[in-house]
């Protein structure tokens, strides 16, 4: 029933992006390694884990939207939850390193060393195999959206506050990585990686593997979204959006329906995260920031919110832009994306691909009011004919 | 007493004269001086003395000199001079010009054991004996700190002397520890334990457990019953201070959420730029107090009192501008407005950066904000106290403003029933405008308050926005006591919480209660009741 929900009829766009996501998938690893520098087409070392990192923002932003584009929640702490992911493999990274590490120490990370911890703490057990750290990555987030999300959406939280009390979490979050004490590394979080699953993670072939991985995992995220706004639950989801009592009045668990589209969403963004660190290098508490989270939502607005395809677009231009910025007038970034804020909210409210779409099913409508007008005028036209005809030989007696 | 009389008026009149001319002093004690140049010592240990009783204020540097051996004098006694930066050249010893007709047979003035000892002596009696009631206090602090039983005698005689209350009780507890130390008998030191036990602050606590450890048998029982109920009154104290401490936090929070309560509170609006309005008002003052400094620099004590009205002009017409560029088009999409206000408040950042530099800029505190002072165990600074009566003088206006002029009254019927209002000809849309103009002035004059105790940097409202949110959700939305009574306790426990569980996991946990507050009344402390709470 999984695989027919999955591959049920998706819309026609859906299935180009996903398509196009994977030609991506192939493509640049391919471009990178196999063409020649110099050529057009060869795409250089630098850029693989730069798009690598766009497809991480556009994987978070996708979960972002599932919850605010179509259960209208909308979630100041998703940068928690993409940060935990980060964490839960930033750990395995560690435990990878060995005694490679400054202080040689087989089992500690250096930091540990370093504050004269004399053995691993308990939840840092398991973190050397990598199918613990992925269930981790899956499960951590998931849980914290879990339990997190049980007593909001029962209590029946909602609007800002429930968007506050997103941000007091991931706030806390920051507080508490920022502590030695957590053993996270405190405020230098985790990084000097070496391998990962046995290979070096600087070497170019991992980086344009990582980047392949995390296109495929984008894809399937897009696909497994799809598949969930598209089924009944989907259309309900929508019903609580958009009448969140009138739901509940015909019979819906609503606390249920959002508790589920949470912590998916959450696990979601646990797998961004975790392909995020590998490629980038590093994960620290600032990744908790709350302003990070903010971003997020910004990405998903400028793309277009409810839309699956959206975010994923306003993700990569948003970043985009801000490479180029930082690059070109690190001083004028911050207006910029001030100004972007403030302007997709007042003029492009639905954002670039729902005001494209608005557009062309617009467009659609005025075809076919276009075609039924002249329709109906041309049977207007054959009425008063006929009608004619039938006074004619009246007139004529 | 005869004594007492005889030193005080000699130092009274050193002082005057000095006051009048210098030169006259020096010709009264330069005899003095002069006397220091005898061959034998015990002549020389009378003339320290001597010199120490003038109570003239040069004393101490020339018998610095002379414990240095830097004061030459003819071997068989004579006039005494201070050695020069080079061989052979020789200074006046009270003025310190250079002379030129100097007798050729100076030698060292030799130092020995006695004399030395006459040198301290007469050193730290110069500092208790000193007219200047600071010095006297330091000097009578550092003999508690450092209870050397050889200042007994001298104690005894200063405290004959002292007449300031403070210094003789500082100075009759550096007794007492003395006292301990030798070997008094047992009713001496039970007194002095009392006398040391009724200073009842940490440091006696620190004394008597000292004390305890080579205090005879018979004495133990004595020194505990005092160690126990000195600490139980530092408890209290302790707890007065964290209620202190809570307090000054609490209203610091007050300041910076009170416009957001009323912002939220009226128009539904969450302003994510609210705390870059307190950072524009933090920069206001700042500004404000550099234009005085330039054009009056004797008013620099005032600035404050134009930093405020300037602040809250200037944030609330911000507010305004706002208002009516953005917010208004957005009304009824909370959502919406959280973004776009996040937007502005990137944009002021980046601007004052842009402006001012990122580094922190100098904002001064005028001199009655500056200091503490002590009220049992209490340690109260004046710029906490000043912001404590501050926000609560806000916080009354506001109540005022709000309750008794027309303009609150409106405010209160949208917030109640916008429709309605709207109906009976209030323009909803200038309430509007004027309310978060209202909310953003205050914000401005929180920025004043908090340019007095923390960083006027770019991110300053960033520090303060989340807090203040968790205020206002805490206190409940549309009352301002609510908001009154959320930032009170979350600024108390806060502090309660920090000596257990650190400053950074004392916020957590308060984070964690709100967030879990919130699940049991998700409308906060002060909830509103009817029709109003389903928008």
């Amino acid at each position: 029933m999984i695989t027919q929900m999955l591959f049920s009829r998706h819309e026609k766009k859906t299935v180009w992006a996903v398509c196009l996501i994977l030609l991506a998938a192939i493509l640049v690893p391919l471009a990178n390694l196999l063409i020649p520098e110099g050529s057009v087409f060869h795409v250089p070392g630098y850029l693989v884990p730069l798009l690598g990192k766009y497809l991480c923002y556009a994987l978070l932003a996708l979960a972002l939207d599932l919850v605010w584009g179509y259960c209208g929640i909308l979630s100041l702490g998703h940068g928690a939850f993409f940060a935990l992911g980060g964490y839960a493999m930033g750990m395995y990274l560690m435990r990878q390193i060995g005694d490679r590490g400054v202080y040689a120490n087989p089992l500690l990370p250096d930091f540990m060393v370093f504050l004269n911890w004399s053995e691993l703490p308990w939840y840092w057990h398991g973190f050397n195999h990598f199918a613990f750290a992925a269930l981790m990555v899956l499960l951590v987030p998931g849980l914290l959206a879990f339990v997190f999300g049980w007593f909001a959406f029962r209590s029946r939280v909602t609007g800002v506050y429930l968007s506050i009390i997103t941000q007091a979490m991931t706030y806390a979050l920051l507080l508490a990585f920022f502590r030695n004490e957590m053993g996270f590394g405190g405020n230098n979080g985790l990084t000097d990686f070496k391998e990962i699953l046995g290979f070096n993670v600087q070497a170019g072939g991992t980086r344009a593997a990582l980047f392949a991985a995390t296109a495929i995992a984008l894809a399937l995220a897009l696909v497994l979204s799809s598949a969930i706004v598209r089924s009944k639950y989907g259309k309900v989801l929508v019903g609580v959006r958009d009448a969140e009592s009138r739901t509940r009045f015909l019979g819906y668990r609503v606390e249920n329906m959002k508790l589920f589209i949470f912590t998916v969403s959450a696990m979601m963004a646990g797998v961004a995260g975790a392909l995020y660190v590998p490629q980038v290098g590093i994960i620290n508490p600032g990744e908790f920031a709350p302003a990070n989270s903010i971003e997020v939502v910004i990405w998903t607005a400028v793309g277009g919110r409810g839309t699956l395809i959206g975010p994923i677009i306003g993700a990569i231009l948003v970043n985009f832009g801000k490479s180029i910025f930082t690059a070109a007038f690190p001083e004028f970034w911050l207006f910029a994306l001030g100004a972007l804020f403030v302007a997709t909210t007042l003029f492009l409210p639905k954002g670039v691909v729902g005001t494209v779409q608005q557009f062309l099913s617009r467009r659609k409508e005025q075809k076919q009011a276009d075609a039924a007008e002249k329709i109906y005028q041309d049977k207007a036209a054959a009425r008063a004919e006929s009608r004619l005809a039938t006074l004619e030989p009246q007139a004529a007696e | 007493m005869y004594r007492a009389i005889q030193t005080f008026l000699v130092a009274l009149c050193l002082l005057i004269s000095c006051l009048a001319t210098g030169l006259r002093a020096e010709e009264n004690i330069r005899p003095l001086v002069d006397a220091l140049g005898a061959p034998a010592f015990p002549q020389k240990i009378e003339a320290v003395k001597a010199l120490a009783a003038s109570g003239d204020p040069k004393v101490g540097d020339i018998l610095k000199n002379l414990s240095d051996g830097k004061l030459y004098a003819p071997k068989t006694g004579g006039a005494v001079y201070l050695e020069g930066s080079a061989d052979g050249t020789y200074l006046d010893v009270l003025t310190g010009a250079a002379v030129s007709d100097a007798p050729g047979n100076l030698a060292k003035i030799r130092l020995n054991n006695g004399l030395r000892g006459a040198i301290g002596t007469a050193l730290s009696q110069l500092t208790l004996l000193s007219p200047d009631r600071s010095a006297r206090l330091a000097a009578s602090q550092n003999l508690l700190k450092d209870a050397n039983p050889d200042n007994l005698a001298l104690l005894n005689s200063a405290l004959t002397e002292e007449k300031d209350a403070e210094i003789k009780s500082t100075m009759e507890a550096a007794r007492a520890v003395i006292l301990l130390k030798t070997e008094a008998n047992a009713e001496a030191k039970k007194a002095a334990i009392g006398t040391i036990a009724a200073r009842g602050n940490r440091d006696a606590l620190t004394i008597l457990t000292a004390a305890m450890a080579n205090a005879p048998d018979d004495l133990k029982p004595v020194i505990q019953t005092h160690v126990n109920a000195i600490e139980r009154s530092l408890a209290v104290w302790d707890i007065a201070q964290n209620v202190w401490y809570g307090l000054s936090l609490g209203s610091v929070l007050l300041l910076a959420a009170i416009g957001l309560a009323i912002t939220f509170g009226v128009m539904g609006i969450i302003n994510m730029a609210h705390g870059e309005m307190v950072m524009l008002g933090a920069y206001t003052t700042y500004v404000v107090q550099q234009t005085i400094a330039a054009v009056a620099p004797g008013m620099a004590d005032f600035s404050l009192a134009f930093a405020v009205p300037a602040a809250f002009l200037f944030t609330g017409l911000v507010g305004v501008g706002i208002e009516r560029s953005v917010i208004r088009w957005l009304y009824g999409r909370p959502l919406e407005t959280l973004l776009a206000t996040w937007g502005i408040s990137l944009i002021l950042q980046q601007a004052i950066r842009t402006i001012f530099g990122p580094t922190n800029r100098q904002v001064d505190n005028p001199s009655w904000m500056s200091g503490a002072f002590e009220i049992g165990g209490l340690a109260i600074t004046y710029n906490r106290m000043w912001i404590i009566v501050f926000s609560l003088g806000v916080f009354v206006a506001l109540l005022l403003l709000l309750k008794r002029s027309k303009f609150g009254l409106q405010m209160r019927a949208v917030t109640q029933n916008r429709r309605m209002a709207s109906s009976m000809g209030i323009r909803t849309p200038w309430v509007d405008a004027l309310t978060f103009g209202l909310g953003s002035g205050i914000a401005g004059m929180a920025g004043v308050a908090l340019s007095q105790i923390d960083n006027v940097s770019p991110n300053l409202g960033q520090n303060y926005i989340i807090d203040s949110f968790m205020v206002v959700v805490f206190g409940g939305v549309g009352n301002l006591w609510g908001t009154l009574v959320g930032a009170l306790t979350l600024g108390i426990a806060n502090k309660f919480l920090e000596p257990y569980a650190g400053a950074v996991l004392g916020k957590i946990l308060i984070l964690i209660f709100i967030i879990l507050f919130i699940q049991r009344r998700p409308r906060g402390l002060f909830a509103l009741k009817g029709r109003a709470v389903e928008q």
